[in-house]
């Protein structure tokens, strides 16, 4: 059986932890392993602050938008914001040479070390959305 | 409670800073790079962070502990971490910051590192 949830969140660094509660709350009743359980909270809170950070720039009127599914085979998260988007594709590699020693820019790069799947879409309306998928 | 508790100690004229609890974006964040400014205007510059209580930390403490390294490296100082949980050696390595960062898992040793 499938459960879905959704929540609206506002702009902001605290929100951060409480995505990461809410989803935490959600995954326990999913029966998904600990390291699994783990991987989808540092994915979900790298998520949710390039959301409030990046996308919606900590504007207030703007809210991130959580959506989470529990499927028979995975769990699956999209994290929506109000932001213009980007290519995932030009963001730097942090395990280059170069960019060891930078102190931000690896956040992707957790999402997409935690998580099975991770794509990025542009919605119809404006705003960009994170899908990620952890399979059991 | 804070998200982050740092206790400061010294050991010679090394600051051993134990910390507990989480450093993430925010406050657990901000804590940490409070405390070594701190430290480094007051002339501390050899810094050990004990991390046995941290259990946790995102991007953006990561992003922090390399600014504090940095920032004390760059004052003539050096910053060596001490007793990283398993799951802070494990995000340490997929980022390649273990082949940066001066790791130990005994205090007397990593004390004995700064001589």
């Amino acid at each position: 059986m499938t459960e879905t949830t959704e929540l609206s969140l506002p702009s902001r660094i605290d929100t951060v932890a409480a995505a990461a509660a809410a989803v935490a709350e959600f995954v326990g009743r999913s029966g998904i392993s600990d390291d699994a359980a783990f991987g989808i909270d540092m994915a979900v809170r790298e998520a949710v602050t390039n959301a409030v950070l990046h996308g919606n720039r900590q504007d207030e009127d703007k809210t991130v938008d959580i959506s989470l599914k529990s499927l028979p085979d995975a769990v699956e998260i999209s994290v929506h914001d109000q932001g213009p988007g980007f290519n995932p594709e030009e963001v730097p590699d942090p395990t280059a040479q170069e960019n060891i020693l930078k102190t931000s820019g690896r956040g992707i790069f957790f999402m997409r070390s935690f998580m099975d799947e991770v794509d990025w879409s542009i919605r119809p309306g404006g705003g960009t959305t994170v899908r990620m998928l952890k399979r059991r | 409670m804070a998200e982050l508790n740092i206790n400061e100690r010294q050991a010679g004229d090394v600051t051993v800073l134990d910390m507990s609890g989480k450093i993430t974006i925010g406050e657990g964040s901000v804590a940490l790079r409070t405390a070594i400014r701190r430290l480094l205007e007051e002339g501390k510059k050899r810094i050990l962070l004990n991390l046995a209580g941290v259990g946790y930390i995102d991007s953006s403490g990561i992003g922090e502990l390399v600014s504090s390294y940095t920032a004390i490296g760059k004052d003539g100082g050096q910053l060596k971490l001490l007793n990283l949980t398993q799951k802070l050696q494990d995000l340490l390595t997929i980022t390649k910051l273990l082949t940066v960062f001066d790791v130990y898992e005994s205090e007397a040793e990593a004390l004995n590192s700064f001589k």
